[in-house]
């Protein structure tokens, strides 16, 4: 993944606005439910899983493992690596694997977040940890 | 209430092109529509009920007036888009309308041209600013399934190509299909990758064209003269990551869709002689013949391996129109020829070399969407009288 990559900014909204405020000071957040206590990603307003509106947001560790990958190797902006991964906290997201060698990524890899920057909010990535 | 046997499939037709730089995607449409209507032995001003989904320009009441259906008539329409999937669903909702008295004859649309045009933008969903910018794409998310599968049940690039093996032994004797060569697993592990583990053979054809089908109660259906196809059974479903919790890409929305669908016609898939399995890559239809109950979860490998999904040589003859992998796969959507080919067969009109003996029970099934990310899912048994 070249450095050098250009990514698209978020839009953002009301309900995600605290993501994107945190990931400009390099945090990288999910929402937990205080009534049922499950955390996920990305963040919602009401809680997917019991629809109590009682979600908080708190800092996730960003340490994570690979749950899947596919390297993309037909791309007109060269290839890349997208995947899913599972968060210390217990919600899967899917991202990009960056800063490494993509020929080396495996399933059940230790990975960490990464934000690179766009023309907005920083968005977040993976990297092997 | 079910809509066991309220409706028959009176008419289809696909659209024999493959390539259509001299032609607009509403013309495909009303090519389409005319085709099926004839096909029926009806005139368009006897449709009283109209399905479109995403690929009709403008939606259902710019097509209706396109089209030139009668709007003194017509009094159905359902615009319900669930990407290549929605024509399957599009099929159980206008049995739910005939059932219920809402129309009588249903005509339902696909057409478009993606080879030789832009396609318009899907609309972005809540999950945008926290996923668009990883650059899924039809190839990497279901290359992100087959990623997985083989992790958790040792499935292997040789048992995906079988797929494409048994497709493109069909499609030689398809006049219009795109990819006519029969090829070997070799072949298939030989192709370029194109996103792991996904060769450039485990993938569908690009293609332009179309398909429609004229769906009518069962007193309509016998007073015309095709051979009789009824819809016993229908499922639809859709599944995503729901938060993140318990994600698990080995499965997909068949695995709730194709039960609904059997338990509503009352077979089991030992039942189904010929099944049409949305092929826009090798492993959707590994991941749902298992989901249906082909064979149990993890083992479709060994279940598509050494010709099982030829006609004439395997137990569950698939696709023997070669399918989107070799034949087409009109608007990036393989639902509608899905059910086409089903409808074939049970009328006995497939190809002879690949026409099933004695094929009265069929499955047309497909998913809409991202396997990888979020998909919609429909299944449809149809039974000839």
């Amino acid at each position: 993944m070249s450095e050098t990559k250009k990514y698209p900014a978020p839009a953002t909204n009301p309900e995600t606005a605290a993501f994107w405020d945190a990931a400009k000071q390099g945090k990288f957040m999910i929402k937990r439910c205080t009534a049922c206590g499950e955390a996920h990603y990305f963040p919602r307003a009401i809680c997917p899983f019991c629809y109590s509106d009682k979600t908080v947001w708190e800092e996730s560790s960003g340490e994570a493992t690979i749950y899947t990958y596919s390297l993309m190797r037909k791309s007109p902006t060269g290839p890349y690596a997208i995947g899913y991964v599972t968060l210390k906290e217990g919600p899967s997201l899917q991202t990009n694997f960056v800063d490494c060698d993509l020929e080396k990524l495996k399933i059940g890899q230790k990975v960490k977040v990464v934000f690179k920057p766009t023309d907005g909010a920083p968005l977040p990535f993976f990297t092997p940890a | 209430m079910t809509i066991k046997g309220k409706a028959y499939i009176a008419g289809i037709f696909e659209h024999p092109t493959r390539h259509a730089p001299d032609k607009s995607t509403a013309q495909l449409h009303a090519e389409v529509a005319k085709g099926a209507i004839e096909d029926a032995g009806l005139s368009k001003d006897d449709v009283d009920g109209y399905f479109c989904a995403g690929d009709a320009p403008g939606g259902a009441w710019p097509m209706v007036d396109y089209l030139g259906l009668n709007t003194k008539k017509l009094r159905h329409v359902d615009s319900t888009e669930t990407g290549g999937c929605s024509y399957i669903i599009h099929l159980g909702h206008a049995a739910e309308a005939i059932a219920a008295g809402k129309c009588s004859i249903a005509l339902i649309t696909l057409a478009g041209k993606p080879r030789t045009g832009a396609m318009p933008p899907r609309a972005a969903g809540a999950e945008a600013d926290f996923e668009m910018a990883y650059g899924a794409t039809t190839h990497n998310a279901y290359g992100m399934c087959a990623m997985r599968h083989m992790h958790d049940y040792g499935t292997t690039s040789e048992q995906l190509a079988w797929i494409k093996v048994a497709a493109s032994h069909h499609a030689q004797y398809n006049p219009h299909a795109m990819l006519k060569d029969v090829v070997t697993v070799e072949d298939v592990l030989n192709s370029p990758m194109i996103s792991d583990p996904l060769h450039r053979m485990d993938c569908c054809v690009v293609s332009d064209g179309g398909g429609a089908l004229i769906v009518t109660t069962p007193e309509i259906a016998k007073s015309l003269k095709k051979p009789l196809v009824r819809l016993i059974g229908h499922g639809e479903a859709m599944k995503g990551p729901r938060g993140g919790k318990d994600l698990d890409l080995t499965y997909s929305a068949g695995i709730w869709s194709g039960p609904r669908a059997f338990e509503e016609a009352g077979i089991t898939p030992k039942d189904i002689k010929y099944a049409s399995i949305y092929d826009s890559f090798t492993i959707t239809v590994l991941m749902q013949l298992e989901d249906l109950g082909f064979c149990k979860k993890g083992e479709g490998g060994k279940f598509v391996a050494d010709g099982n999904l030829i006609s004439g040589v395997g137990k569950l003859p698939f696709n023997t129109d070669g399918g989107g992998l070799c034949s087409n796969h009109p608007v990036n959507r393989g639902g509608m020829t899905k059910i086409l080919e089903a409808v074939r067969q049970l009328r006995g009109e497939a190809h002879p070399k690949v026409q099933v003996q004695n094929c009265d029970l069929a499955i047309a099934h497909g998913t809409g969407g991202l396997l990888g990310v979020r998909h919609a899912a429909s299944t449809a048994i149809l039974e000839r009288v």
